[in-house]
């Protein structure tokens, strides 16, 4: 029963649900097994937040754990770092270079650490890092960062790309369709 | 049609194909969905009541009336509705009622990790439990027929994975279910102790027929596989061993309630190491050792928290999983009050006026972390004013004035007014602090009794907060923007040295409601700005330091103005201005 699973990880607020929800419709249009884990309440109040989607013939569990993700898209470079032990051995990380303080960062407690895309490459982990809120400022909203990360994924996984704008027209609010649309084109773009 | 579903969602599409037509609920997470999701059925009256309790007895009404009805809550809402579960237990049902409980392990969002399966023992009703949104919308259908057929209210018992997972549904048709009659029946319906007497009797009776039906029915499945290994489980937590261990025998149990006792016996009887695996309390482990079966639980497996098949594979098969570890030290990143959040400045003067605070349920719990640390308390829905109360008259009078209980605008219509009255009654001089944000936040913007509108977003007539303070004999009782910090800190300063009971009504509505204008966001003159760090205090996620000044997080910021009035220089400004 193997499966291919990709946790989304960011911040609160920054739009991890629709993303994991884009790529669930994707997988679920291909004739998949789909499972598709969200985070609701307070957790997402500008925590850490996690959302898993798995896919294959036949998916069991919800959930994503040490050791097993194929692909960790990450909205944020510290939640990137956070989650780099349930990248699977081998597993791809993408993430975006963008850097929100977390409360302890805030009020002095602790340091956001530096060098962290280096240090994560010393690990042997296949890392994409790039800026991914400038092409969704590009697009015309900050928000649109989760679906130009989805068009950096959308390179990889095989899935024909017509599902995947389908699903992003389907998803959004239609008056935010072609920015995000666009969004998706310059992710698609980025992953080169 | 084959589609992703949440698993909330998949319960609401069973109602709605099981012909139900009224339910009642009050938010809560993880199970706030399901009733958001009934509500878009025309076919289903749906209300949010103001607490749990109100639900149930609502859906207790409708099913006597001859509906199918439905109430949906957390785990904690059903200890407020325990005390009609226990008694609608002994009156049954007319048309067939269900309540969904959704469990939280891993306290997601709640404040303890209790396990519902003993309320199903409990109250002595039969109890559901999905594996997947498949099951959700199935079970949730079925449970309306074994409702009616048993006679009983049947739960549905759901966790935040079930809850919050998509999985793969096929949808159905809806069945019309005509409203049964209504006889008035009161050895059925009025329980006095000369009636209650004669239905505890068919209680028990019931009880027979129930064990008899979990014996054989399609909820309890064996999968038999190498019986070397044999599992019993049922929820999520089937997913989970499924995945760790797919050659192994397992007994599937979709009825947490009551456990099928020779489907137990027969399954121990075929395999040779048996293990009971089940999230939080050891339920089915116990049933299965009052039984004098031979079975592996606690003693493996922790009582704390969710499970995953990593864990099990590692606690059952001893193998560890590989991976890297970063050696770094990553700073968590706990839930904040959102930038622009009205309860910020509020919490920011409780912090400043070092008030012992009595806090409540909802998104100002936050007000709890650093760097505001304004919180002392919190238990459960309403506990923050009845708390005080206690509080104040363990410690007197001077303790009464250098403490307050803060409570949101939902949670005051939810169990706080009965606090409130019990200041005034009994003769308190406490301050009461009400966030009126007009919204129930924490659960993701559910209408309440002071909003105006209902949950099918129809306009209302809305409970006024301050009348209901004044019925309840309080005569102090002021209104304020929590974000005029002079004023607030004053009306506070106020109300704490008053010698009688005070409400104090913090009015500003959440920042993340669409009506709420939000403003362009303001930036920091670094020439101006003189690292005192002030703007830091409130606690805000759009502002840190950079290079030694003050930095606002143009992404985040929504220019509620807050730290600009904090900012005694002058550096923090509007976009407009240089």
């Amino acid at each position: 029963m193997n499966t291919t699973n990709i946790m989304i990880v960011g911040v609160g607020g920054q739009g991890t649900l629709l993303a994991s929800r884009i790529l669930g419709s994707v997988t679920l249009q291909s004739g998949l097994d789909v499972k598709v884990s969200e985070v609701h309440g307070m957790s997402q109040r500008g925590g850490s937040v996690v959302t898993y989607v798995k896919y294959g013939e036949k998916v069991l569990s919800p959930v994503i754990d040490k050791g097993e993700a194929d692909y960790i898209v990450s909205f944020e470079l510290l939640e990137a770092a956070r989650w780099v032990p349930y990248l699977k051995m081998g597993g791809k990380l993408i993430t975006n270079t963008q850097q929100i303080d977390p409360m302890p960062v805030i009020t002095g407690a602790a340091e956001y650490p530096k060098g962290l895309v280096e240090k994560i490459k010393a690990k042997g982990v296949d890392i994409l890092a790039f800026d991914a809120l400038s092409p969704a400022l590009q697009a015309g909203n900050a928000k649109a960062v989760n679906v130009v990360l989805m068009g950096v994924l959308s390179t990889m996984l095989g899935f024909d790309k017509s599902l995947w704008t389908d699903a992003v027209k389907a998803l959004v609010p239609e008056k935010l369709r072609q920015l995000n649309l666009e969004a998706f084109e310059l992710g698609v773009k980025a992953a080169g | 049609m084959k589609q992703l579903m949440l698993g909330n969602k998949a319960v609401a599409r069973g109602l709605y194909e099981a012909g139900c037509t009224i339910a009642s609920s009050y938010p809560g997470t993880p199970s706030t969905e399901i009733t958001e999701e009934v509500a878009k059925f025309e076919e289903i009256y749906a209300e949010w009541a103001p607490n749990e309790k109100v639900a149930m007895e609502a859906a207790i009404g409708a099913s006597i009336g001859g509906a199918r009805s439905f109430c949906a809550m957390k785990h904690v809402g059903l200890n407020v509705a325990a005390d009609p579960l226990f008694t609608a237990s002994y009156t049954g049902v007319n048309g067939g009622m269900l309540i969904a409980v959704a469990d939280d392990p891993g306290m997601h969002s709640s404040q303890n990790e209790q396990d519902s399966r003993h309320y199903a023992e409990a109250a002595k009703l039969m109890m559901l439990e999905p594996s997947d949104s498949a099951e959700c919308l199935q079970f949730t259908k079925d449970a309306f027929e074994l409702s009616e057929r048993f006679d009983l209210p049947v739960l549905l018992r759901l966790s935040t994975r079930i809850s919050h997972s998509q999985s793969i549904v096929d949808t159905g048709e809806r069945q019309d279910v005509p409203l049964r009659e209504y006889k008035k029946n009161p050895q059925k319906y009025v329980m006095m102790p000369g009636n209650a007497k004669g239905r505890h009797v068919a209680v028990e009776e019931r009880q027979r027929a129930i064990k008899a039906y979990a014996e054989n029915c399609p909820y309890n499945r064996v999968e038999m596989g190498d019986r070397k290994l044999g599992i019993i489980t049922g929820g999520v937590a089937y997913q989970y061993a499924k995945e760790a261990f797919p050659q192994a025998s397992f007994l599937k149990l979709g009825i947490s309630y009551p456990l099928p006792e020779q489907l137990l016996r027969d399954f121990a009887a075929e395999v040779e190491t048996l293990y009971v695996v089940e999230e939080l309390d050891p339920f089915i482990e116990n049933h299965c050792r009052a039984l004098g079966l031979e079975v592996k639980g606690k003693e493996e497996f922790t009582l704390l928290y969710e499970y995953s098949q990593t864990y099990l594979r590692e606690r059952i098969a001893g193998e560890k999983p590989e991976y890297l570890t970063l050696d770094e030290n990553i700073p968590v990143r706990p839930p904040v009050m959102c930038p622009g959040c009205p309860h910020r400045g509020l919490f920011y003067t409780l912090h400043k006026l070092g008030v012992t605070v009595f806090g409540d349920i909802g998104c100002y719990t936050l007000g709890a972390a650093p760097p505001l640390q304004a919180m002392d308390t919190t238990v459960c829905m309403g506990a923050s004013i009845s708390g005080l109360h206690g509080f104040n008259k363990a410690r007197g009078s001077e303790s009464a004035k250098n403490s307050v209980a803060v409570i949101g605008d939902s949670t005051f219509m939810h169990s706080g007014v009965t606090g409130l009255i019990n200041i005034t009654y009994n003769k308190g001089i406490s301050t009461v602090i009400v966030l009126d944000n007009s919204i129930t936040g924490m659960t993701g913007h559910q209408q309440n009794p002071t909003t105006g509108l209902t949950l099918k977003n129809e306009p209302t007539y809305m409970v006024s907060i301050e009348k209901m303070c004044e019925g309840a004999g309080v005569r102090r009782i002021r209104v304020v923007d929590p974000n005029e910090l002079y004023e607030l800190k004053k009306i506070i300063t106020e109300e704490l040295a008053a010698d009688e009971p005070s409400v104090i009504i913090t009015r500003r509505p959440c920042v993340l409601l669409k009506k709420v204008k939000k403003n362009p966001p303001f930036h920091v003159d670094r020439a101006r700005c003189v690292s005192c760090k002030m703007c830091l205090g409130i606690g805000c996620p759009a502002i840190s330091m950079k290079e030694g000044k003050a930095q606002i997080d143009a992404t985040l910021c929504v220019g509620c103005d807050l730290c600009q009035r904090l900012c005694k220089p002058g550096a923090i400004k509007k976009h407009d201005e240089d």
